[in-house]
């Protein structure tokens, strides 16, 4: 296919259905639950499982149909990330927060999907096309193991006898670990994805992935973080003491190899999900300035494109600037996921995407809210919200820096022990 | 669907310019600049290439379709070999390709197949104007209908090869739309200045002020013919060039940058093994990434024909001249002294980075 830039139907579709959901279902509520942290927003929970049910269900979990209809769908070029970043995009303009809640599995379904047997993804992924809605999560940061998560000391030990993993450890910062682990009666079982170590003397080689089922003995949610924006999402610390769990519900080889295979191939998720939380940061950031354009038109400014520079007042500059930001920062993403989707190595497209995204909605979101003045500031209006809420975009599935620094090992050719 | 694979054609195309760029170009630029001299083999050399041929039919003398996809990958990749070169080279496709894009069935006839057919011949075009705040779209040079004629006048700058072009595509403000017109070298008041524009950078390339006093150009001249024409089109296509260019040698600084980095050791280490430069040149990576992109967006929206590609174009040119500055001063800090120095190139494209402010009209896809 030649260089294009139409987006496909199945995407528009979405936008267009999404943006009612975000202007129905979630702008009303955004204020009330960034100032009631952690209330779980059951009605938008339960809207959006039964929504996403109607149109045809999680999209990692396994289709249930035969062959046939398969092979006909191959036949398209894959769009799937695509989509979904579309969908996440639409979503976070909605509200970046509850797009957190949103059930169907998230980065802890991710990681089975990545990383799984086919075994593996029948078993824990199914869930997600349930009755209730049911959430999963990505357990990986520790108190002393953030970006450098070699420095993970979860640890998992076979017990031969039982033939089953024991783990403990501690984990935080784990984004709705309280919905995907803790039995809430509205939600279905869900399951957190542990990172942790076979074997400490192997250090990256002998990291892991576990499938800890919701409700285990031995796992707790500790604590539910308070913090400066994406309230309504739970981030929790979750301890593990003496967890068992089956031997089947490791992610990836059991054995320590000598190479980082099982490592490398267990990081390459992320290839697959930073573009996506890039596309959450563009939303949120389009939420920010379409706001801003919406208010100055209403106060009589007009934008003046086409003009050049040195005529353009500050304001102009800044929205064109912005602008400018956005619609390339959107098609970092695109180029990123349809990268992934069409089988090509993404790494550097994948980094360098969310680089970008990190930079631009920290950067319009805290712009919009200057411009604004008392508007802006204000908590009458959701611009202060979205500035709060943005600044996440740059810290977690790798900040700012982590993810310069893998661009930056990308284009020099270097390994981590050559640029640390 | 969306797509950034280029079609088998383009790539072959891109490769060819891209030998061209990195054997002829590059090693000539510095020469050049120094002696305000291009070499006429070179200019013919990119002639070759077909870039302008390629995209005008074969009604007209040419073997191709226009596309301004084609084109933004052919300008970046020339533009990565030298910038002067590159705008000499497709000199003529600024006289040319506005013809093909909005000309009257007569123009195109009359001048395609001519500056197609043989060597590269001096047709080029004067947009620019010596004021700060110039604007495409609000000229002061002016074209009044006088009879059968129109009278422009006024004054153009930056005009390559206007010293011994056959005809000038001069743009001037009729009843507050910016029109073309199609000035002959032979018109009476057109006087071009003696000397050349001394510039920050693109002294290889040989631009003049054009000075138009009561210069009559009879109607069927207007480009387009007496209806005139869509000025939109011609100018996105020209900030498409304009943001493509840039791309390109933002591309050269950043990679030249990132190569001397990995040799030059300083403490124990290559640079390139400090955060501090690798930062660097993993934001330089990302900020050409992105405007790449907006570029060829604008690009394939205008190939489509979309309403909205010549903000799009808009968008793309200004974010390319912001970023051409950023990535080509980054690439004198990486090389600090070294890169001061005009031994190193990095300096030349540093000044040819702050152009892209201004150069919209110098190229055109």
């Amino acid at each position: 296919m030649p260089i294009e830039f139409e987006a496909p139907k199945p995407i528009t579709n979405a936008q267009f259905v999404l943006k009612t959901v975000a202007e129905e279902m979630m702008r009303p509520k955004s204020r009330y639950f960034d100032e009631h942290e952690h209330e779980i927003p059951w009605d938008y929970i339960e809207f959006m499982h039964s929504a996403m049910k109607a149109m045809g269900g999680s999209s990692l979990a396994p289709k249930e149909n035969g062959n046939g209809k398969d092979a006909e769908k191959e036949k398209r070029p894959p769009i799937g990330y695509q989509l979904i970043a579309a969908q996440l995009e639409a979503l976070s303009w909605g509200d970046v927060g509850m797009y957190h809640c949103l059930p169907g599995g998230g980065l802890g379904a991710a990681a089975v999907h990545s990383a799984g047997t086919a075994d593996q993804r029948v078993k824990f992924l199914s869930r997600f096309n349930g009755d209730k809605p049911t959430f999963a999560a990505m357990c990986i940061t520790e108190a002393g193991a953030g970006s450098d998560n070699s420095a993970i000391r979860t640890r998992a030990v076979l017990d031969e006898k039982t033939n089953e993993w024991v783990i403990n450890g501690e984990k935080i910062f784990v984004t709705g670990g309280d919905k995907s682990f803790t039995e809430y009666e509205k939600l279905g079982r869900g399951f957190i994805v542990v990172w942790a170590s076979i074997d400490p003397s192997a250090k990256r080689a002998g990291m892991r992935a576990f499938v800890v089922e919701g409700g285990t003995k031995g796992v707790e949610v500790v604590k539910l973080e308070k913090k400066m924006g994406i309230r309504v999402s739970d981030t929790a610390a979750i301890s593990l003491v003496d967890a068992r769990v089956p031997f089947e519900n490791i992610l990836g080889s059991p054995t320590v190899e000598k190479n980082m295979a099982g490592f490398k191939k267990a990081m390459a998720t992320f290839d697959a999900t930073r573009p996506l939380v890039a596309a959450t940061g563009v939303g949120v950031a389009r939420a920010a300035l379409d706001f801003l354009k919406e208010k100055l038109a209403e106060n009589g400014v007009k934008i003046r494109y086409g003009i050049p520079r040195q005529k353009l007042s500050s304001i102009e500059r800044d929205v064109i600037d912005m602008e400018i930001m956005l619609k390339s920062a959107w098609l970092m993403v695109i180029k990123a996921t349809w990268m992934a989707d069409n089988k090509k190595p993404n790494a550097l497209e994948a980094s360098m995407s969310k680089v970008k995204a990190g930079d631009v909605c920290t950067k319009i979101t805290q712009k919009v809210v200057e411009i604004l003045g008392p508007l802006g500031y204000s908590r009458e209006f959701l611009a202060e919200k979205w500035m709060r809420d943005a600044k996440i975009t740059d810290i977690y599935e790798g900040t700012g820096q982590i993810n310069r620094l893998v661009v930056a090992r990308q284009i020099l050719g270097y390994s981590g022990a050559e640029l640390r | 669907m969306y797509s950034f694979d280029p079609t088998e054609e383009q790539q072959m195309l891109v490769d060819a310019v891209n030998k061209y760029a990195v054997n002829d170009l590059r090693p000539a630029a510095r020469e050049a600049e120094e002696n305000n001299d291009l070499p006429k083999k070179l200019v013919s050399k990119g002639w070759e290439l077909g870039l302008l041929q390629a995209s005008i039919p074969e009604s007209y003398g040419g073997f191709g379709e226009r596309s301004a996809v084609t084109g933004a990958l052919a300008l970046e990749e020339m533009a990565f070999g030298d910038l002067a070169g590159t705008l000499a080279v497709t000199t003529p496709s600024l006289f040319a390709t506005p013809i093909l894009l909005a000309g009257s069935e007569e123009q195109k006839k009359t001048y395609l197949p001519k500056i197609v057919a043989g060597d590269w011949s001096p047709y080029t075009a004067a947009l620019i104007e010596y004021a700060f705040d110039f604007d495409p779209n609000d000229l002061k040079t002016t074209a009044t209908l006088q009879g059968e004629n129109y009278i422009l006048n006024g004054e153009k700058a930056f005009v390559p090869f206007a010293r011994g072009a056959e005809s000038i595509l001069v743009y001037a403000n009729l009843d507050g739309q910016s029109q073309a017109f199609i000035v002959g070298k032979e018109a009476g008041g057109l006087s071009v200045s003696d000397e050349r524009e001394k510039l920050m950078s693109l002294n290889a390339l040989p631009m003049y002020r054009v000075r138009l006093e009561n210069v009559k150009v009879p109607v069927a001249n207007r480009l387009g013919g007496a209806a005139g024409h869509d000025f939109e089109i011609i100018l996105a296509s020209m900030r498409i060039a304009n943001a493509a260019t840039a791309v390109g040698v933002a591309n050269a600084a950043f990679e030249y940058s990132m190569n001397y980095a990995k040799e030059r050791e300083a403490f124990g280490v290559k640079i390139a093994q400090k955060q501090a430069i690798a930062f660097m040149l993993a934001e330089m990576r990302t900020e050409i990434e992105a405007i790449r992109l907006l570029t060829w967006e604008a690009a394939w929206k205008l190939d489509q024909g979309r309403e909205d590609a010549s903000n799009e174009a808009y968008l793309a040119s200004t974010g390319a001249a912001d970023m051409a500055m950023m990535v080509t001063d980054r690439a004198v800090q990486i090389l600090g002294g070294h890169g001061y120095i005009r031994e190193h190139p990095v300096e030349m494209w540093m000044r040819n980075g702050r152009g892209f402010a201004m150069f919209t009209g110098l190229a055109i896809v």
